[in-house]
């Protein structure tokens, strides 16, 4: 899984720090997303994709691996 | 022979009056008629209280499209825009610097003076000095007494004081701003009475701020006026903003979540025996109540399919939030209030670029308030009928407007 933010689109409400800490944080002067890990391990991914689901303003994209058969 | 085409009461798209009405004997759910519109036709048309029409977008997916959709302005300033009541009109005015009612950049720039107040780690750090106000609301509460009216003595001080802190604002002027505030809030209050309150609250706050540019501290009106970007005029715009929003909804949802927990006494054993369900509960509580119940506003500024329907440039929309949380294909057995559900999709906080600013204040505010009530008054009971409980029907924000409990 491949992880990015758009801080211009960000508005700050700070779902994503709730659903993935460990992944998002917010910027300490104005409270916009800053991604702490752009390739979050397996575990996290279900968090992560909570987070990209509850962020009001589509500022989190998702690039998940293709499963090889 | 020939017979005139048959319409179904239950099924017709004639248009219908918002605010909708609740039904007898269920003051939590939303208005049948909005309900109905979800399951049958999920963007329809409404009459709003001039007469004038809206389409009222009622499905969870519908509403998320919609609020996150920068073609739908926020802007009240445009024509078409969908005024929910004659004195909302008053609430918007320029004067106001109310973000909530502008569009990106113009938003985005006011509003991102305060995200940073209002973000996680700030409002993490805050839950010490929240439970302190809460334990000693519940110690003046309790003292000496064994009933008294939760949402004076508990539900309501209890996030005025946090906002007073935060914003800076002296909190023996609760009276003041209270009286204000519900004003604002009254759906029937008229253009005159809603201008009277707003302009007496707006010149309290400009005064405040002229004071914090002599004696600074470390509020957030004080800070604003230290940036140095924004007039007296427009920092008690914001301030006005951030007062009602503070506390008039984390009040209503404390009361509200209450009651609600009080009338499900299964889901209210459950948090009890489980208080680390706490967090969940909250976000259930949200989703079931849904306290800005009237719908949010946008209007379309171009052509936009929505649920299949086209709404033209122009005209107005209504998001029901409450109907979108209650979506079966999101939230199954929606109708039923569940503190172990996953309800973290609601949008009772909005959606899109104006979602909640203050939600992570909101969140650990009744986190606490809900859990230490819970734990500190284990006979916390309902002291009067549920069917004289006075719901908050006349208002934009829902709730109680009284909850007379013993313990």
């Amino acid at each position: 899984m491949r992880v990015t933010v758009d801080q211009d689109k960000c508005c700050g409400a700070g779902s994503c720090v709730l659903s993935a800490p460990d992944v998002f944080d917010q910027r300490d002067e104005d409270g916009i997303v800053v991604l702490l890990d752009a390739r979050p391990r397996a575990e996290l991914h279900e968090a992560v994709r909570e987070a990209a689901a509850v962020c009001p303003a589509a500022a989190i994209a998702l690039e998940e691996a293709t499963e090889r058969v | 022979m020939t017979t005139a085409p048959h319409t179904d009461p239950a099924t017709t798209s004639a248009p219908f009056a918002v605010p909708a009405t609740r039904a007898p004997g269920c003051p939590f759910d939303p208005a049948p008629a909005v309900d109905r519109a979800r399951q049958e036709a999920p963007v329809t048309r409404a009459t709003l209280w001039d007469g004038s029409p809206v389409w009222l977008v009622t499905r969870h997916q519908d509403v998320r499209a919609v609020l996150g959709d920068p073609r739908f302005s926020a802007d009240a300033n445009r024509p078409g825009f969908p005024f929910l009541t004659a004195g909302a009109r008053v609430l918007a005015e320029d004067t106001t610097f109310s973000f909530i009612r502008k569009d990106d950049p113009e938003h985005a720039r006011l509003r991102r003076m305060l995200t940073a107040d209002f973000m996680i780690k700030k409002v993490e750090a805050m839950r010490p000095q929240v439970q302190e106000i809460t334990d000693d609301l519940l110690d003046r509460m309790t003292d000496g007494r064994t009933s008294a009216d939760l949402v004076t003595e508990f539900a309501l001080p209890l996030p005025s004081l946090v906002i007073c802190l935060l914003l800076g604002v002296p909190y023996e002027d609760h009276a003041f701003f209270q009286e204000r505030s519900r004003v604002l809030l009254t759906l029937r209050s008229t253009p005159d009475e809603v201008r009277t309150s707003q302009n007496e609250l707006l010149d309290y706050l400009t005064r405040l701020a002229a004071k914090k540019r002599k004696e600074p501290d470390d509020g957030i009106i004080s800070r604003l006026v230290a940036r140095g970007e924004l007039s007296d005029e427009a920092i008690a715009g914001m301030g006005r903003l951030l007062l009602i929003a503070g506390h008039e909804t984390t009040a209503n949802m404390t009361a509200l979540g209450t009651l609600a927990l009080l009338r499900n006494p299964s889901q209210l054993e459950l948090l009890r025996t489980e208080p680390s369900l706490i967090k969940g509960a909250v976000e259930e509580l949200l989703r079931y109540l849904t306290i800005i119940h009237n719908g949010v506003p946008r209007t379309a500024t171009e052509d936009v399919t929505v649920g299949g329907t086209t709404v033209r440039a122009g005209e107005g929309v209504l998001c029901t939030l409450n109907a979108a949380n209650r979506d079966e294909a999101v939230f199954p057995g929606g109708d039923a209030l569940d503190v172990t559900r996953d309800a973290r999709l609601h949008v009772a906080f909005g959606f899109g670029i104006h979602q909640c600013l203050g939600q992570p204040l909101a969140r650990i505010e009744m986190q606490i308030a809900l859990e230490t009530l819970l734990r500190r008054l284990p006979d916390l009971h309902l002291a009067i009928p549920f069917e004289e409980v006075p719901f908050r029907h006349d208002m934009g924000i829902y709730g109680v407007h009284a909850l007379p409990v013993g313990w």
